[in-house]
């Protein structure tokens, strides 16, 4: 099938790019700019692993596909240190251990940094239950909760 | 997945033309229609995107406080609307029960109903908000009221090219309530889905309606309930009979969830738990 042309700007980089309509945004970033921080889980929506954040959202990048994307603004967790600084919810989940293998970390840091930009003052309870998108197979829950709730005290406190 | 040619029409009556041809499937948000086609479920030839037409999207509420919701408006937004938590509760409570947020931010509302589940999480709420479904293909247009909408699970009565555009809520119940009954916090399916929302004048209900998901091969509304409501107090013994009219309504199937008689049971259990609970944000 013919390939379409896609411009696409990944973590401030715009990208003009050729591909094929099936596939999907995720497939895009891992496999055509070779951007492999951001993880193939299930691939059906239900794990978290691949979540980007896609126009100031954070969506699961398995069930968008690369050509519906074109003209958007997309940040994977390779965009989220800047000069040489992490980012202060990847620095809290190094801290703190929230991570033991770490497959589902970078999906975790995404959801948790746009969770934190919408509303940092959320509760435990809250946090846990907007992160129900998130699996962590090792079930490494506690430390990255604890990591969620430093990230966002930290943001709330410099804002 | 099969390849597939991908249109991004930028007009309804293009999207209506393409979309009328064989083997050709729409794509709002993608969530359920991406994961059918990796599992090769679904294999469109033609895959023809609705989200570069002007229009479809965005919530507004006239001054009348009726609301009108875009089919391509995300569920989040549904979710997140001020009006929509105010005057349709049970349909923002829906809303947020679909999926987790990274997909409740892809997924649109029209997407939901079209998919035309069962069990669907907008539906109930859509049901007791009496909303009015504008449909649109290339030969013009017209509304179709939500529970004359479904035929059967998956089925609807729309025609081959034509594409949902809009929902419209007219004015809204003084109180409504939507209880998803499931296992699992997030990211779960509704064993059954109940809304109720009513009015209430004076400790006296003027209007009832009820809404059940997931317990009928189509979402149904609890007709023969609301007419034993209408017009009298909510006392203890009226919750018994319509939650028992409305389990006499569904027509459950027993599968790896959980079994007929329980879906049925619960039916009965859930449409007083609703209706009390809509009677109480009514009258607060």
């Amino acid at each position: 099938m013919a390939k379409l042309p896609v411009s696409l700007t990944i973590n401030g980089d715009e990208h003009d790019l050729l591909i094929e309509p099936r596939k999907t945004l995720l497939a895009v970033l891992r496999d055509t700019i070779g951007l492999t921080g951001t993880k193939e889980g299930c691939s059906t929506g239900d794990c978290g692993a691949c979540t980007v954040i896609l126009d100031g959202k954070a969506v699961t990048s398995c069930m968008v596909l690369g050509v519906t994307a074109s003209g958007k603004e997309i940040t994977t967790i390779e965009g989220l240190a800047s000069d040489g600084e992490l980012h202060p919810v990847q620095q809290a989940f190094i801290e703190t251990g929230g991570y033991q293998c770490g497959f589902c970390t970078p999906g975790f840091i995404m959801a948790s940094k746009a969770l934190i930009d919408e509303n940092p003052d959320r509760t435990e309870e809250e946090f846990r239950h907007a992160l129900g998108g998130n699996i962590c197979r090792c079930t490494g829950y506690t430390k990255i909760l604890e990591a969620v709730l430093k990230a966002a005290e930290e943001i709330r406190t410099t804002a | 997945m099969k390849s597939f040619e991908f249109f991004e029409p930028t007009t309804l009556a293009e999207a209506s033309r393409l979309f009328a041809q064989e083997h050709a499937q729409l794509l709002a948000g993608g969530t359920d229609i991406i994961i059918g086609m990796k599992a090769l479920t679904e294999t469109p030839q033609s895959v023809i995107s609705l989200q570069k037409i002007p229009g479809l999207a965005g919530i507004t509420t006239e001054a009348d406080n009726s609301i009108s919701i875009g089919a391509m408006a995300k569920v989040r937004e549904v979710e997140l609307s001020e009006d929509i938590q105010q005057h349709h509760t049970a349909l923002a409570e829906g809303a947020s029960e679909i999926g987790s947020i990274q997909i409740r931010n892809l997924a649109t509302i029209g997407g939901n109903i079209a998919h035309a589940s069962p069990a669907a999480d907008t539906v109930a709420g859509l049901l007791v908000a009496d909303a009015q479904v504008d449909i649109a293909s290339a030969d013009g247009e017209r509304t179709v009221p939500i529970n004359e909408l479904f035929t059967g699970p998956g089925q609807t009565v729309l025609t081959p090219g034509e594409i949902i555009t809009r929902f419209r809520l007219p004015s809204p119940a003084s109180g409504s309530y939507y209880i998803k009954h499931k296992i699992r916090e997030v990211m779960d399916l509704a064993f059954i889905g109940v809304a109720a929302a009513i009015n209430v004048d004076n400790g006296t209900i003027t209007d009832a309606r009820i809404g059940l998901a997931a317990v009928a091969p189509t979402p149904i509304r609890a007709t023969e309930a609301e007419d034993l409501l209408k017009g009298k107090a909510l006392t203890p013994e009226l919750l018994e009979q319509a939650g028992e009219a409305a389990a006499a309504a569904s027509s459950p199937i027993s599968d790896l969830r959980c079994s007929a008689e329980h879906r049925r049971e619960m039916v009965d259990v859930l449409t007083r738990r609703t209706l009390r609970q809509a009677s109480e944000r009514a009258s607060g």
